[in-house]
C-alpha cells in the first residue's frame, strides 16, 4: 500500500503459466493417458469440467491426438497403459496389504541400573519421516533423538530416556508426522539388562 | 536421475544458502536462462533465503519454503524443476519428442536422435542451435505442456547430422519421484 507504484521497473515480469494438473495422476491434463491411471482420471474430469473432458477426449480430439504416430503403435499405447494401470492397481494393493500387516515397535531398553533409551522401529512402514519424527521426539522430550541402524541394519529412532509410554501416546493422537499409524499395529517391549550383565 | 528417490536415504543434509553464494546462484540462473530479472525475482524474492538441500550423487537441489526450484548435477548447468519450467516454459530452449518417444520419456530413458529428427520431433534451426552440455526442456508432440528437463549430449546441428544414439540426457521427468514429492 506504501510503495509507490509510480515508479515501476521498465520491465515487467512474465506471468506464470497456469497448468492444469490431474488430482488423480498429478500430470498436466493431457499426460493423463501415459500415466497408470487413466480410467479414474478420465472419471475424474468428467465429474469436474464436462468441456475440458471433451478437449481431451472427445473422438475428434482423439482422431487428432494421433499425430504421427501410426495406428499399431498407438494400439500398443493403449494396451499398455491398460497393463499399467492394472500392474499399478495390484502395487496398491499390495502396498496396503503391507503396510496393515507392518509393525511399529517401541522398545524400553535398559542402559544400567538408573538408566534407559528408547527405540522405535517400523514407522518408516507408514510413511513417516524417520528424521523428521526423530526431531519431533527430540523436541517433545527435550532430549537426545535420533535415527540410527539397529543389528539388523534397519533403521530406527533412540530416544533417550523412558519415554515409551508417551510415544504410545503421541502415536494414538497421530500427533505431528505420526498421523495415521492404526495402534493396533503397535507394540510396545521391555529390553532389560541380563542379570550380571554389568 | 529420480527415478528412485527417497528423501529418507539419498537426502544427505540441508543448509541454508550464505549470502553470497545466493548471488553467484542468481547470476548463474540469470546467464543460463532466458528469464529477466524481475521475473526471476517472481519466484525467487531476493530477500527469501533459498535452502540448498544436498543429495546423493552430488545432486544439489534448490528450495524455497520447501519447494524445489531448481538443482544442479555436480556442477552442470542449472536446470528448473518440472514444475517451475510448467510455469516459465521459455527459460530454456525447446527440443520435442515424437509421439512414440513419450513413454519411454516418462520411464527416464534417455531421449534417441530419431525421436527428436523425426516428423512428431523438433529441434531447434541451425541459426539458434544449442551447444553440448546445455540444459534443454523437453517437449512432447501434441503436448502444450514440457514432459522432461535435459541436457544435451551433442550439439543440436550434430543430432540432425548423425541422427542416431543418445541426443538429449533425460534428468529430470513427470512422474519421477522429485516430480512426485512436491516438498523436500
Ligand atoms: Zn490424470
Amino acid at each position: 500500500m506504501a510503495s509507490t507504484t509510480e515508479d515501476a521497473p521498465a520491465t515487467l515480469p512474465t506471468p506464470p503459466v497456469q497448468v492444469l494438473y490431474c488430482e488423480v495422476c498429478s500430470f498436466p491434463l493431457e499426460y493423463c493417458e501415459f500415466g497408470s491411471s487413466l480410467t479414474k482420471c478420465k472419471e475424474w474430469l468428467q465429474e469436474e469440467d464436462i468441456d475440458l473432458f471433451n478437449r481431451y477426449y472427445s473422438e475428434e480430439a482423439l482422431q487428432t491426438k494421433l499425430g504421427t504416430l501410426s495406428l499399431e503403435a498407438q494400439t500398443k499405447l493403449e494396451k499398455d497403459t491398460a497393463k499399467k494401470e492394472a500392474k499399478a492397481a495390484a502395487k496398491a494393493d499390495a502396498a496396503l496389504k503391507k503396510k496393515m500387516a507392518s509393525q511399529v515397535t517401541i522398545k524400553r531398553i535398559e542402559r544400567n541400573k538408573r538408566k534407559h533409551v528408547t527405540s522405535v522401529h517400523g514407522l518408516e512402514a507408514f510413511g513417516v519421516d524417520l528424521k523428521k519424527a526423530a526431531k519431533q521426539f527430540a523436541q517433545k522430550f527435550a532430549t537426545g533423538a535420533s535415527v540410527t541402524k539397529n543389528n539388523q541394519g534397519q533403521d530406527e529412532i533412540v530416544v533417550q530416556g523412558d519415554v515409551s509410554g508417551e510415544i504410545l501416546e503421541m502415536i494414538e493422537e497421530g500427533a505431528g508426522v505420526l498421523k495415521g499409524i492404526p495402534v493396533d499395529n503397535v507394540v510396545e517391549v521391555e529390553d532389560k539388562k541380563k542379570k550380571g550383565g554389568d | 536421475m529420480f527415478k528412485k528417490f527417497q528423501p529418507s536415504t539419498d537426502i544427505s543434509g540441508q543448509t541454508s544458502v550464505k549470502s553470497s553464494v545466493q548471488r553467484s546462484l542468481r547470476a548463474n540462473v540469470l546467464a543460463q536462462w532466458n528469464i529477466n530479472p524481475e521475473t526471476l525475482e517472481e519466484f525467487w524474492p531476493k530477500k527469501e533465503p533459498i535452502t540448498l538441500v544436498k543429495c546423493r550423487e552430488h545432486i544439489s537441489i534448490y528450495t524455497l519454503h520447501g519447494e524445489p526450484l531448481f538443482l544442479q548435477h555436480y556442477d552442470g548447468p542449472m536446470l528448473p524443476t518440472l514444475r517451475l519450467l510448467h510455469k516459465y516454459p521459455f527459460v530454456l530452449p525447446k527440443v520435442g519428442v515424437d509421439r512414440g518417444a513419450i513413454r519411454f520419456l516418462l520411464a527416464g530413458a534417455p531421449m534417441m536422435c530419431p525421436g527428436l529428427t523425426s516428423k512428431g520431433g523438433y529441434l531447434p534451426a541451425a541459426d539458434a542451435a544449442v551447444p553440448s552440455g546445455k540444459a534443454v526442456a523437453i517437449f512432447a508432440e501434441g503436448k502444450e505442456h514440457a514432459a522432461g528437463i535435459g541436457i544435451t549430449k551433442t550439439d543440436t546441428e550434430e543430432m540432425k547430422r548423425v541422427n542416431k544414439d543418445v541426443g538429449v540426457e533425460t534428468m529430470h521427468y513427470l512422474g519421477d519421484d522429485l516430480w512426485t514429492l512436491q516438498k523436500l
